[in-house]
């Protein structure tokens, strides 16, 4: 069972409805380009092999919020507290419609990200710690979080090899070096500190992402496997 | 980032809160009048209206895509950009900023709709602290009257019919406002706000809200010296389109 546990305030009032949520929600956090599609990409069709339902979800997918997030990223005018408030109504949005009504229904949900990662932007754009405690306090806590860890310097062939650096993955909204490479090496480590500090807070299960896809996968797997309902 | 209460900025913010009906724009509107020909630099900043977020709150709000909470955070993302925007900058550089409706209307109504009350006002902690926030309490029957006169449709979420209270949109429409109301009388102790008595004629309700603010100019720019011959009654005359009243 996914208890009703939530870092903060039960803000939508689930407790209220005495919810028993008999699915599963794993979270694979870590930074743009580490990985975290290709594990996605393996989980599920395990999962299913061994007869689970599963969901997988992922940032700026929302209905709501999505189209209107991707547009106002294209412009100029995006200020650091809006990006994080339109990223976090892209969650609640999805973490009501999706991730909720998946585990309610004994789905095994898989989101690609969770509010680590956007905590972990917010924090690097100078957002405080006590506000974003207090407004991601109304997600569930996972049945298991994953951090995919990663060195820059094992970092930076990968970003490359997938197409190069994006101006938000570069932090270039806040001109962190005099070109996108600069600011992404300057960006990319602040938020690699922001999410060291949430490991042991949030109970990641930290994986070392240099190491072969594979290993990985069955890393993952290993630890997943004892959560799993009549697992 | 800094936290309600903590900004230090040369300028003024000065909003004005309470139910459609209260007669609150039209104050602040001719606040404003009044300010400009004084020489001030005034900014207006209106809820729901930065063109970043207007969008995804049209598209939410037609498609009934909304629950309490992102209906919520939908409006506090377009506060975010406004206050990053239209409220920030100015108030840097020692204008003064008027606001219809503020962080209240956000607790009033998301609290009405269930929203957690600590959570709610957690979520806006990076709203500037306003000078002074005037909160038009007006009886509900009368700004009922007001809205209701003339308006045959209401909107599916302005009548709060996502709350299931009625299926008539009107009765809904009602009960919605009450509890509304309710947390706006609980909020003037909570954040200081002044309660004006929107019953009164518009003039004088214009005249108190003037010698409330008054005090609050000293010490701002202004674009150019205090006008030289006339009191601010003959200003009025000029340029508002409202009768007044020789004081």
């Amino acid at each position: 069972m996914t208890k009703l546990d939530f870092y903060g305030i039960d803000a939508i009032g689930l407790k209220a409805r005495d919810e028993v949520l008999p699915g599963r929600l794993i979270v694979i956090e870590g930074t743009d380009g580490v990985g975290r599609t290709t594990q996605l990409r393996l989980l599920r069709p395990w999962l299913e092999s061994i007869g689970y339902a599963v969901v997988d979800t992922e940032m700026t997918s929302s209905v709501l919020a999505g189209p209107g997030l991707k547009r106002a990223k294209e412009g100029h005018t995006l200020g650091p507290i809006t990006l994080n408030l339109f990223y976090a109504t892209d969650f609640v949005d999805r973490f009501e419609n999706q991730i909720l009504p998946a585990l309610r229904a004994g789905f095994i949900v898989l989101t690609d990200r969770y509010i680590y990662s956007l905590m972990a932007r917010a924090l690097v754009r100078s957002a405080d710690l006590q506000w974003l405690r207090a407004m991601y306090g109304l997600a569930l806590k996972p049945d298991m979080a994953f951090y995919l860890k990663i060195s820059l310097h094992d970092l930076v062939p990968r970003v490359l090899q997938s197409g190069g650096f994006d101006y938000w993955e570069s932090g270039m909204d806040m001109r962190l070096g005099n070109d996108l490479y600069e600011s992404f090496v300057n960006y990319q480590t602040s938020l690699m500190t922001a999410y060291e500090q949430m490991i042991g807070e949030y109970n990641l299960q930290v994986i070392d992402a240099a190491l072969p896809v594979e290993q990985i996968v069955e890393q993952i797997k290993y630890k997943i496997m004892p959560l799993l309902p009549h697992g | 980032m800094e936290t309600y209460g903590t900004h230090q900025y040369p300028g003024r913010l000065f909003v004005v809160e309470g139910v459609d009906g209260s007669g609150k724009s039209t104050q602040i509107a001719l606040l404003r009048q009044w300010l400009i020909s004084e020489g001030y630099t005034v900014f207006f900043s209106e809820w729901n209206s930065s063109p970043l977020v207007k969008k995804t709150t049209s598209k939410g709000k037609k498609k009934q895509l909304l629950t309490p909470t992102t209906f919520c955070m939908i409006h506090a993302t377009d506060f975010a950009d406004r206050t990053e925007h239209d409220i920030i900058p100015p108030l840097k550089a020692g204008a003064i900023v008027l606001a219809d409706r503020y962080i209240y209307t956000a607790f009033a109504r998301d609290v009405a709709r269930g929203v957690d009350r600590q959570w709610v006002r957690e979520l806006y902690q990076f709203a500037v602290k306003p000078t002074m926030a005037f909160y038009y309490r007006v009886p509900l029957e009368v700004s009922l009257g007001r809205i209701l006169t003339g308006r045959t449709e209401l909107k599916y979420y302005e009548a709060g019919m996502d709350l299931g209270l009625s299926s008539d949109p009107h009765e809904s429409f009602k009960m919605f406002q009450q509890r509304i109301v309710d947390e706006y009388e609980s909020m003037v102790g909570e954040f200081g706000l002044t309660v004006m008595n929107a019953s009164l004629p518009i003039p004088e309700q214009q005249r108190r809200m003037r010698k409330l603010v008054l005090p609050y100019l000293k010490g701002v720019r202004r674009l150019r010296t205090s006008p030289k011959d006339s009191n601010w009654v003959d200003l009025m005359h000029k340029e508002s389109t409202l009768e007044v009243k020789e004081m």
